[in-house]
C-alpha cells in the first residue's frame, strides 16, 4: 500500500520534471532562436537566400556578409566609440548613483524623503516629456554632438534610468546591518571612509548589477544617442542607418533599387556584430550577475 | 561664508555630521535633478501651453493656452490612434508579462539539472531585447522568409488554432480565448520583455524563509497549495513593483515615443510635441495610479 502510494508520488514527480524540462527547453529555444537564425543568415551566401532547400545550414558558406557589414558600419571605429561612451557613462553613473543611494539610505537629513520622492518621479516621467527642453538647453550651450551631455548627466546621476540605479543602491545599502557601520564609526572612521572602505565592498552585488544594466542599456540605446550625437559613429546609430547606407552603396546612390532581402541579410549580420561584444561580456559576468541579483535587494 | 565658519566653529553632533554628509552625497544628484529634470519638466509644461517658434536667434514662446492639446486630440491625424494603441498594448501586456514572469521565477527557483544554464538563458533578453536591436528585429525580412521556408513560423508555430477550438468547446468566452491565444502567438515578445521581472521575482522568492514551506509540508499542504498560500502572498509586494517596472519599461519601445520625437525633431513643432508628451504622461500616470491602487489593496506585507 505504502509502496503503491510512493510510486504514485514518484510518478507525479517524474511527470512534473518532464513537463518542466519541456517548458524550459521550449522557452529557452524561443529566446535563443533569433540568435541562431542570425548566425545562420550571416554565414549564408546570397544565392542561398532564395534556395528552397537551405534553411539552417548554408550551401555556400561565406564570410562576405561580415565583411560587408564591417565595412559599412565602420565596425572597429564604431566599436571603439561605443565602448568608450558606454564604459564612461557606466562608471560615472555607478559612482554618482552609489553616492546618492547611500545618502538616501543611511545619511538622513531634513527633506531627504522629499528628495527621494523626486528620484521616484524621475523614474516615472517618460523621458520623451523632458527631451525637447533638455535638447534646446544643450543646443544653447553648444554641447550637442559631443560627449558632454552623457558625461554631465551621468556625473549628476541623471542619465538613462539612473533613478532605477539609485533605487537599487538605496535598497541594498538599507539591507546592510547598521552594526557594521557603527563599528566603523566607533573605530574612528569618518563618513567617507566608512562608505569607501566598509559599505562599498559590501555592496559588490549591487555594483555589478548596476554596471551591467548601465552598460548594456547605454550600448543599445538609440533614444538619447540619436538626439545628442547625430554625427558620431556609435553602434546604435550605425545599426539603424545600416540598411540605408548599404542601399546607397549597392546601387550607386539610389537606395530603393537595392535588393531588400540582401539588405536585410546584411542588417542581420550587423546586428549580430553589435551584440557579440555584449554576449561576450555577459558570458563572463553572467554567473556573478545571476547569483548577485538574488542578493541585490531590489526586493525592498 | 558665514555658514561655513559657523559649521567649522561649533562642534557638530554626530547626527548633524551625518546629515551634512548625506546632503553632500546627494548633492550631485540634486544638481542634475534640477538642471536635467525639474527645469526641463517645467519648461516642457510651458511649451505645451505655448506656440514655440525656433529661428536663428533662439526660440520665441507665446502663450496660447490649451490649443496644442486640442490640436493633438482633435486635429492630428494619428495621435489618438497611436495613444489608444500604446495604452491598450500596455494594459494587455502588463498582466501577461507579470504572470508569466512569476511562473517562470517559481520554475527557475526549483532544483533541476542545468539550472544555472537555464537562468543564464532566461536573463539573456535583458541584454538583447533593449533599444535598437529590439526595434530592428521586428523588421527583419530574412527572418520572415526563413519562417515561410520552414513551413510556417517556428516560434508561435504551436498553432494556437487547436487550442482555441478546445477552449471554445469547453465554453470559455471568446474574448478570453483571443487574449490567451494572442499571448501564445506573441510568446517571444513576452519572454523577451520579462527578463528583469523574472529577476525581481526570483530574488523575492529566495527571501521567503524555508521554514514556512517546511511547516506547511508537515501540515500536509501540496506544492500547489504552498504556492497560493505562501509564495503568492509573500511576493505580492513585488507584483506591484513589477507592474510599475513593466509600464515604465514600455516607454522605451512604443509608437508613442516615436511620434513625440518625430513631431519635435522632424517637423519642429515643439509645442505640439510637448503637449503630446504631457497627454501621454497623464494617461500613463492614470494607469499607474489605478493599478497601484487595485494591487495595493490585495498586497500582503509581512510586517
Amino acid at each position: 500500500m505504502v509502496a503503491r502510494l510512493l510510486s504514485l508520488q514518484s510518478w507525479k514527480r517524474g511527470l512534473w520534471s518532464l513537463l518542466r524540462l519541456g517548458l524550459i527547453v521550449g522557452l529557452s529555444f524561443v529566446i535563443i532562436y533569433p540568435i541562431l537564425q542570425k548566425i545562420a543568415t550571416a554565414i549564408k551566401d546570397k544565392t542561398d537566400l532564395y534556395s528552397p532547400i537551405v534553411i539552417w545550414v548554408p550551401e555556400h558558406f561565406t564570410w562576405d556578409n561580415f565583411r560587408q557589414a564591417i565595412r559599412i558600419m565602420d565596425y572597429w571605429t564604431t566599436l571603439g566609440n561605443t565602448f568608450t561612451l558606454s564604459a564612461m557613462t557606466t562608471v560615472l553613473t555607478a559612482i554618482s548613483c552609489a553616492f546618492a543611494g547611500y545618502g538616501f539610505a543611511r545619511l538622513k537629513f531634513k527633506g531627504s524623503n522629499l528628495l527621494f520622492a523626486g528620484v521616484i518621479l524621475t523614474i516615472l516621467v517618460p523621458p520623451t516629456t523632458i527631451l525637447i527642453p533638455v535638447y534646446l538647453n544643450l543646443k544653447d550651450l553648444n554641447l550637442l554632438n559631443t560627449q558632454w551631455p552623457f558625461i554631465l548627466t551621468s556625473l549628476t546621476a541623471n542619465s538613462m534610468k539612473a533613478g532605477l540605479y539609485i533605487f537599487i543602491f538605496r535598497q541594498f545599502f538599507r539591507g546592510i546591518p547598521k552594526e557594521v557601520e557603527e563599528a566603523a564609526y566607533i573605530d574612528g572612521a569618518g563618513v567617507s571612509k566608512t562608505f569607501g572602505r566598509i559599505m562599498l565592498p559590501n555592496a559588490l552585488p549591487a555594483i555589478v548589477t548596476v554596471l551591467l544594466f548601465a552598460f548594456v542599456w547605454q550600448w543599445n540605446d538609440s533614444f538619447y544617442t540619436t538626439t545628442y550625437l547625430t554625427t558620431s559613429k556609435v553602434m546604435s546609430i550605425q545599426l539603424s542607418s545600416l540598411p540605408y547606407n548599404l542601399g546607397i552603396m549597392l546601387s550607386d546612390g539610389v537606395s530603393s533599387r537595392a535588393d531588400p532581402f540582401y539588405q536585410s541579410m546584411v542588417l542581420d549580420t550587423g546586428m549580430l556584430l553589435a551584440i557579440v561584444p555584449l554576449i561576450l561580456i555577459y558570458i563572463f559576468v553572467q554567473r556573478y550577475f545571476v547569483e548577485s541579483v538574488e542578493r541585490t535587494g531590489i526586493v525592498g | 561664508m558665514r555658514l561655513l565658519a559657523k559649521l567649522r566653529l561649533s562642534r557638530r553632533t554626530y547626527a548633524q555630521t551625518k546629515a551634512m554628509w548625506g546632503f553632500i552625497y546627494v548633492l550631485p544628484w540634486l544638481i542634475g535633478f534640477i538642471f536635467f529634470f525639474f527645469v526641463p519638466l517645467i519648461s516642457s509644461l510651458r511649451f505645451s501651453l505655448s506656440k514655440v517658434e525656433a529661428n536663428s536667434g533662439g526660440i520665441i514662446v507665446n502663450f496660447i493656452g490649451f490649443k496644442n492639446y486640442a490640436e493633438a486630440l482633435t486635429v492630428h491625424t494619428s495621435f489618438n490612434r497611436i495613444l489608444t494603441e500604446s495604452i491598450t498594448n500596455m494594459v494587455v501586456n502588463v498582466p501577461l508579462i507579470v504572470i508569466f514572469s512569476l511562473f517562470l521565477a517559481v520554475l527557475l527557483n526549483q532544483k533541476f539539472i542545468g539550472r544555472t544554464l537555464a537562468r543564464a538563458i532566461f536573463f539573456l533578453p535583458v541584454i538583447l531585447a533593449s533599444g535598437v536591436i529590439m526595434a530592428l528585429d521586428s523588421t527583419s525580412l530574412v527572418q520572415a522568409v526563413n519562417d515561410s521556408n520552414a513551413g510556417g513560423p517556428v516560434v508561435g508555430g504551436l498553432s494556437s488554432f487547436e487550442l482555441s477550438m478546445m477552449m471554445e468547446d469547453a465554453g470559455v468566452s471568446e474574448s478570453v480565448i483571443n487574449y490567451l491565444t494572442g499571448a501564445v502567438d506573441r510568446i517571444y515578445q513576452i519572454v523577451s520583455q520579462s527578463g528583469v521581472q523574472i529577476l525581481i521575482f526570483l530574488a523575492g522568492i529566495q527571501t521567503i524563509s524555508p521554514q514556512l514551506y517546511e511547516a506547511s509540508k508537515m501540515e500536509g499542504a501540496t506544492g500547489y497549495e504552498a504556492f497560493w498560500k505562501i509564495t503568492l502572498p509573500m511576493v505580492s509586494p513585488l507584483i506591484l513593483v513589477n507592474v510599475v517596472y513593466t509600464i515604465i519599461d514600455s516607454f522605451s519601445r512604443n509608437a508613442m515615443t516615436d511620434l513625440i520625437k518625430e513631431t519635435g525633431f522632424t517637423t519642429f513643432n515643439f509645442g505640439l510635441s510637448s503637449a503630446m508628451a504631457w497627454i501621454y504622461f497623464l494617461a500613463v500616470s492614470l494607469i499607474l495610479l489605478i493599478s497601484s491602487y487595485l494591487i495595493s489593496r490585495k498586497v500582503f506585507y509581512y510586517d
